[in-house]
């Protein structure tokens, strides 16, 4: 248990004079513009925006700035700052089938209609340091041929559905449920997962994710599609009573195809796991699909056994700014808990009367 | 409704065209924005909302197409004016640039009056112009990263 404690402003003061000095550096070394961090770090921008739960890339690189460049703790700040806002509306549900495609790939069909667009990706990378990055250089792009587009991309998991070979989603017009408004409480729905799944630490999932593959809830997982792009955003607000484009947002989207259930009732399908993040955020998305579909266990009849289909586990730790906030509390004044500790182990370890005799 | 049959579902053309131009000025950058600037602000008008900044919750839907579920905030600034013979225009516009909701809110006011052909032709369809090279260039990047994968059959020469 901590008991407050007062005291010790100078050094607080000091400690975050210092905390200052060493964010910036070696004074000779020109100082880091936030707009560097946005243009030249968009994957950590990206990964801030969608666990901090505000698209906003601008308020994304300062908080990296100023967290020194430490992705939790700048999360931390970019979720505060979204407390302080009013909201004005929830928009219309995003339509990522219209998605302007900057990557798209299918690891379940070679030839897809639209094809396979690797975008600007690190894979097939030979991950060997590049030393010309020590210098300045100048990345001109690809050759591109002036009437170079992107075809129609029509969605994969909408290829299965037509056969009826995968699970329709349907949408049943029941008001979205909001764990930033309403407590999480279990059994939760898929709604209230995806959303807390969408907040949720990228390394967590990933790992999570990555233990369905290794057999702990298995449920045979193939990336069916990955798409990153533009799509836009609309809301309806009240005082005009008609849906208006706001803007538009880049978004990763990961639909896992996973294994088939069937029962007496029903022939087998393919299953589903979906994920969703801002910017390009394509290890968050596949790691949320993965834990995404371990969760739907009770909803498939499969045994739960595992971490990664145990939901309130999952939800409950899933959050890097509550578990941060949990483990650094240890580092608060525990004294008088721990004198009752230290008292309390001094006496067991005192010989008893009778041994003493 | 999707974002996307929010668009096609609508009745009216004036209402279509409405939409379309509120579209132009929501996707539009802030520096072609302000190059119509002296223009826009040539009206006398008044703050009938200054700009305020504020969040909209993003909506996504399971599986690209079913139910929706929360995903996260955006950041929003709006704004909403009216000139002195009485037109009102608003804006809503992802980010926090207030100047850029003041002037979108501007143009969506000139856009309802009797000169609407002319802010047509002067604002919305160079800012929609100015979107589509963006666009078609981001394209031709994208298709120039299309690849054929061959499957290799396995245990053939």
């Amino acid at each position: 248990m901590y008991v407050a404690v007062k005291g010790g402003e100078q050094a607080i003061d000091n400690a975050h004079r210092l905390l200052a000095k060493k964010r910036r550096g070696d004074t000779s070394v020109a100082e880091l513009g936030v707009e560097q961090i946005r243009q030249q770090l968009p994957l950590a921008v990206a990964r801030v925006m969608t666990e901090g739960s505000l698209y906003d890339a601008e308020l994304a690189a300062l908080a990296i700035k100023q967290a020194a460049g430490d992705l939790v703790e700048a999360i931390f700040l970019l979720r505060a700052y979204r407390t302080t806002l009013p909201r004005f509306s929830a928009s219309l549900p995003i339509d990522t089938s219209a998605m302007h495609i900057n990557r798209r790939l299918s690891a379940t069909f070679k030839d897809v209609p639209g094809g396979q667009l690797l975008g600007p990706t690190f894979d097939y990378t030979h991950r060997l340091l590049d030393f010309t990055l020590l210098a300045e250089g100048e990345y001109p792009g690809p050759q591109t041929q002036p009437d170079g587009r992107v075809e129609a991309c029509p969605r994969v998991s909408g290829l299965l559905a037509k056969e009826g070979l995968i699970k329709e989603e349907t949408d049943s017009g029941a008001p979205v449920a909001d764990i930033t408004r309403e407590p999480l409480e279990y059994p939760a729905s898929r709604a209230e997962r995806l959303q807390a799944l969408a907040r949720g630490d990228e390394g967590f999932l990933l790992a999570l994710g990555y233990s369905t593959q290794r057999g702990y809830g298995r449920n045979h997982p193939f990336a069916g599609e990955i798409r990153v792009g533009e799509v836009e955003v609309w809301i309806e607000p009240q005082e005009l009573g008609f849906p208006i484009a706001i803007g538009v947002i880049e978004v990763t989207e990961c639909e896992m195809v996973n294994q088939f259930v069937g029962s007496a009732t029903e022939l087998p399908q393919f299953t589903r796991g979906y994920g969703l993040a801002f910017g390009h955020a394509e290890r968050k998305a596949m790691g949320m699909a993965l834990v995404d579909r371990s969760l739907r266990a009770a909803e498939y009849a499969e045994e739960i056994v595992s971490p990664a289909q145990q939901e309130e586990f999952v939800l409950a730790h899933c959050d890097n700014v509550e578990a941060a906030g949990f483990v650094s509390h240890l580092k608060l004044p525990h004294y008088v808990d721990f004198q009752a500790e230290l008292e309390l182990i001094r006496k067991l370890r005192k010989p008893s009367k009778e041994q003493a005799r | 409704m999707t974002a996307t049959a929010a668009l096609t579902s609508t009745s009216s053309p004036e209402l279509a065209a409405r939409q379309h131009w509120i579209g132009v000025l929501s996707r539009t950058l802030r520096a072609d924005l302000l190059a119509h600037e002296a223009a826009l602000r040539d009206a006398e008008y008044q703050l009938i909302r200054p700009p305020e900044i504020g969040m909209t919750l993003v909506r996504g839907r399971m599986g690209g197409s079913g139910a929706p579920f929360n995903v996260g905030e955006m950041s929003v600034t709006r704004c909403v004016v009216r000139l002195a013979d009485g037109r009102t225009g608003y804006s809503y516009l992802a980010g926090r640039d207030k100047a850029h909701a003041e002037l979108a809110a501007l143009a969506d006011a000139h856009l309802q009056g009797a000169q609407q052909a002319h802010w047509i032709r002067e604002v919305i369809e160079p800012l929609a112009q100015a979107q589509a090279v963006r666009r078609s260039r981001q394209q031709a990047e994208t298709a120039a990263t299309k690849v054929d994968f061959f499957t290799l059959v396995r245990g053939e020469n």
